[in-house]
């Protein structure tokens, strides 16, 4: 799952999530458009993000009220990008060969755990730093608390 | 005395000020050289959201105006307009306007990339970086705003992998179908997270033309980073640049560095290679693909567009016309390219050929201009063939060498340049 199939170059122009998420998963139809809308979860395959340096990525799916993405792997700029615009991305192989369409996935990124129909997961927990910017919501609002924005 | 290091703990060491890096350590790193390009106006719309921080190094900042350029709707002409103003109002001297060309190709032209330097860039193929010695890597803009005002970014020290080519290459051979190779052997995911470093004869044989295509490359295959480490080739050209070797520090990696493989590829036996729909390591030799039909050829992109490139398209295309049912574009990386193409009489060849040359930039690479309908095929010398990036969803995008595309551009079909290149010919490398 490539950058240009999660949000395509030519709607960049934009920054805004909301706008982003009406393109999201746009080269793979209406459908699976519906079904993304419909979700808090996507789980992946390997090496999600691949491609693009375009942060949109993960805005577009944070647009679309994408609260987490459980992959085989991942792209390194996306997993960065997930990061710092407070998407939670977690690298867990098992959890993503074990789930199927509709299943309930419950992600708890602090204790390294995602659920998957009830059959948890374990995960390697972020390093704290990161796990600091995730909490914060992002890269930007993590540096604004860490000294109140003075210059 | 010090445990050996790669290039990639070197880098990151120095700019950490740290010693005893190990990979998976993660540190502080304070870069060289923060690159925007199309992406500097979200940039300046994220610092927006900090009132009252200031800039940590102006002299860091590069902005290039590279993709959509020239603006062709109002909302991105408002980017630029944008980003202009800041230039001028914070004193961004590396600020290069939409007829400068592809922003690698330009900061490596005009001596902004320095060997050891650590550059972080809002484009993906920042590993291009690794042809004049240095440590690139793309990141987010939200990063790239971060590091405005803070001046430094976590980053996790990378494994290294040892690559050797051996050499030399058959004729209608090239450093992309080397690297569409490597794609297709180890693919896109066969580097994440590691620094890819070059080594042997064959690689320090290479120009810096050619070595930014292997640094290039490798982000497909998921690296953090690539390099060629720095030599002769790399002094003389940034000597050429006024650049002295006492200003830089090439952090060359010790020779006992341990490295997590060493993958070696016979480049001797090499055949022209053509990465097909839609991934970039769903990798054929082009006997496998050869004789399908083509809409569009196009030669440009970061990977492709450089003086050698374009030489090596007018050598085969040279008195003879393209097929009329393709349409060839021609996308010269940088304005400096284009003016020495032009001046050399290679433009005019490719103009006589049937090619329509557009301004130098990203060009149809990022679906600007030179776009698909449904169901049209285009052969393509960028480094990326993902589904729509070319236009229509349901058009396909293959990945070849400059000679390959110049060759499928006479015959409107797939073409192996072997029948078009002759033995022991080799066109004058330099970016």
């Amino acid at each position: 799952m490539n950058t240009d199939v999660i949000i395509p170059g030519r709607y960049l122009v934009s920054i805004d999530p909301a706008e982003l998420a009406t393109h999201a998963f746009e080269p793979l139809g209406e459908e699976v458009q519906r079904r993304l809308l419909a979700s808090k979860v996507v789980v992946a395959g390997r090496n999600f993000g691949c491609g693009s340096a375009r942060e949109q990525a993960a805005t577009a799916l944070t647009g679309a009220g994408i609260q987490a993405v459980v992959a085989g792997s991942f792209a390194r700029v996306f997993f960065r990008n997930a990061i710092n615009t407070g998407l939670i991305a977690v690298e867990c192989p098992e959890a993503a060969a074990a789930a199927r369409d509709g299943d309930v996935v419950t992600v708890d990124y602090a204790a390294g755990r995602v659920e998957v129909n009830g059959t948890s997961y374990a995960f390697a927990p972020y390093p704290a730093g990161l796990q600091a910017i995730l909490e914060a919501g992002g890269l930007l609002p993590y540096l604004q608390s860490m000294d109140g924005g003075a210059a | 005395m010090s445990a050996p290091r790669t290039f990639a703990q070197k880098v990151l060491e120095r700019t950490s000020g740290s010693s005893g890096l190990k990979p998976g350590d993660i540190v502080d790193a304070y870069p060289d050289l923060y690159m925007s390009h199309v992406a500097s106006w979200r940039c300046i719309k994220t610092l927006e959201k900090m009132p009252g921080r200031t800039l940590y190094a102006p002299d860091r900042i590069a902005m290039v105006m590279d993709h959509l350029s020239p603006a062709q709707s109002s909302r991105t002409a408002a980017h630029h307009q944008l980003c202009r103003a800041f230039a001028q109002e914070h004193g961004i001297e590396k600020f290069w306007d939409v007829n400068a060309g592809i922003a690698h190709l330009v900061l490596m032209e005009n001596g902004h990339i320095l060997p050891g330097n650590l550059i972080i860039g809002t484009d993906s193929h920042s590993t291009i970086y690794g042809a004049l010695g240095a440590f690139g890597t793309g990141v987010g803009f939200s990063e790239i705003t971060a590091t405005w005002v803070t001046g430094k970014l976590w980053m996790k020290v990378p494994e290294s992998i040892k690559i050797v080519v051996d050499g030399p290459l058959p004729a209608g051979v090239y450093p992309k179908d080397v690297m569409l190779r490597l794609i297709g052997q180890l693919g896109a995911d066969g580097g994440t997270y590691c620094s890819l470093e070059f080594h042997g004869a064959w690689a320090e044989g290479l120009s810096i033309s050619e070595r930014s295509t292997l640094c290039n490359l490798s982000m497909e295959m998921g690296a953090k980073n690539a390099v060629v480490p720095t030599d002769k080739v790399t002094e003389a050209y940034l000597s050429e640049r006024g650049i002295a070797a006492d200003a830089y520090d090439p952090s060359l990696p010790d020779p006992d560095a341990e490295y997590r493989e060493t993958v070696e590829i016979d480049g001797r036996q090499l055949v022209p290679q053509v990465a097909c729909p839609h991934t970039v390591d769903n990798v054929q030799p082009i006997d496998a693909v050869a004789g399908t039909e083509l809409d569009q050829v196009f030669i440009g992109s970061c990977a492709n567009a450089k003086y050698d490139d374009l030489a090596e398209a007018a050598s085969i295309l040279k008195g003879r016309t393209i097929d009329s049912r393709v349409r060839l574009i021609v996308t010269p990386g940088s304005r400096q390219i284009l003016t020495r193409a032009v001046n050399d009489g290679i433009i005019a060849t490719l103009l006589d050929a049937g090619a329509l040359i557009t301004n130098p930039g990203c060009g149809a690479c990022a679906g600007d201009g030179g776009v698909m309908a449904d169901g049209e095929r285009t052969l393509s010398t960028a480094n990326r063939n993902f589904r729509g990036r070319m236009g229509s969803y349901d058009a396909e995008i293959f990945l070849a060498s400059p000679a390959t595309a110049a060759a499928s551009a006479l015959t409107g079909r797939i073409t192996d340049p072997r029948e078009f290149v002759r033995s022991g010919e080799r066109v004058e490398a330099a970016v």
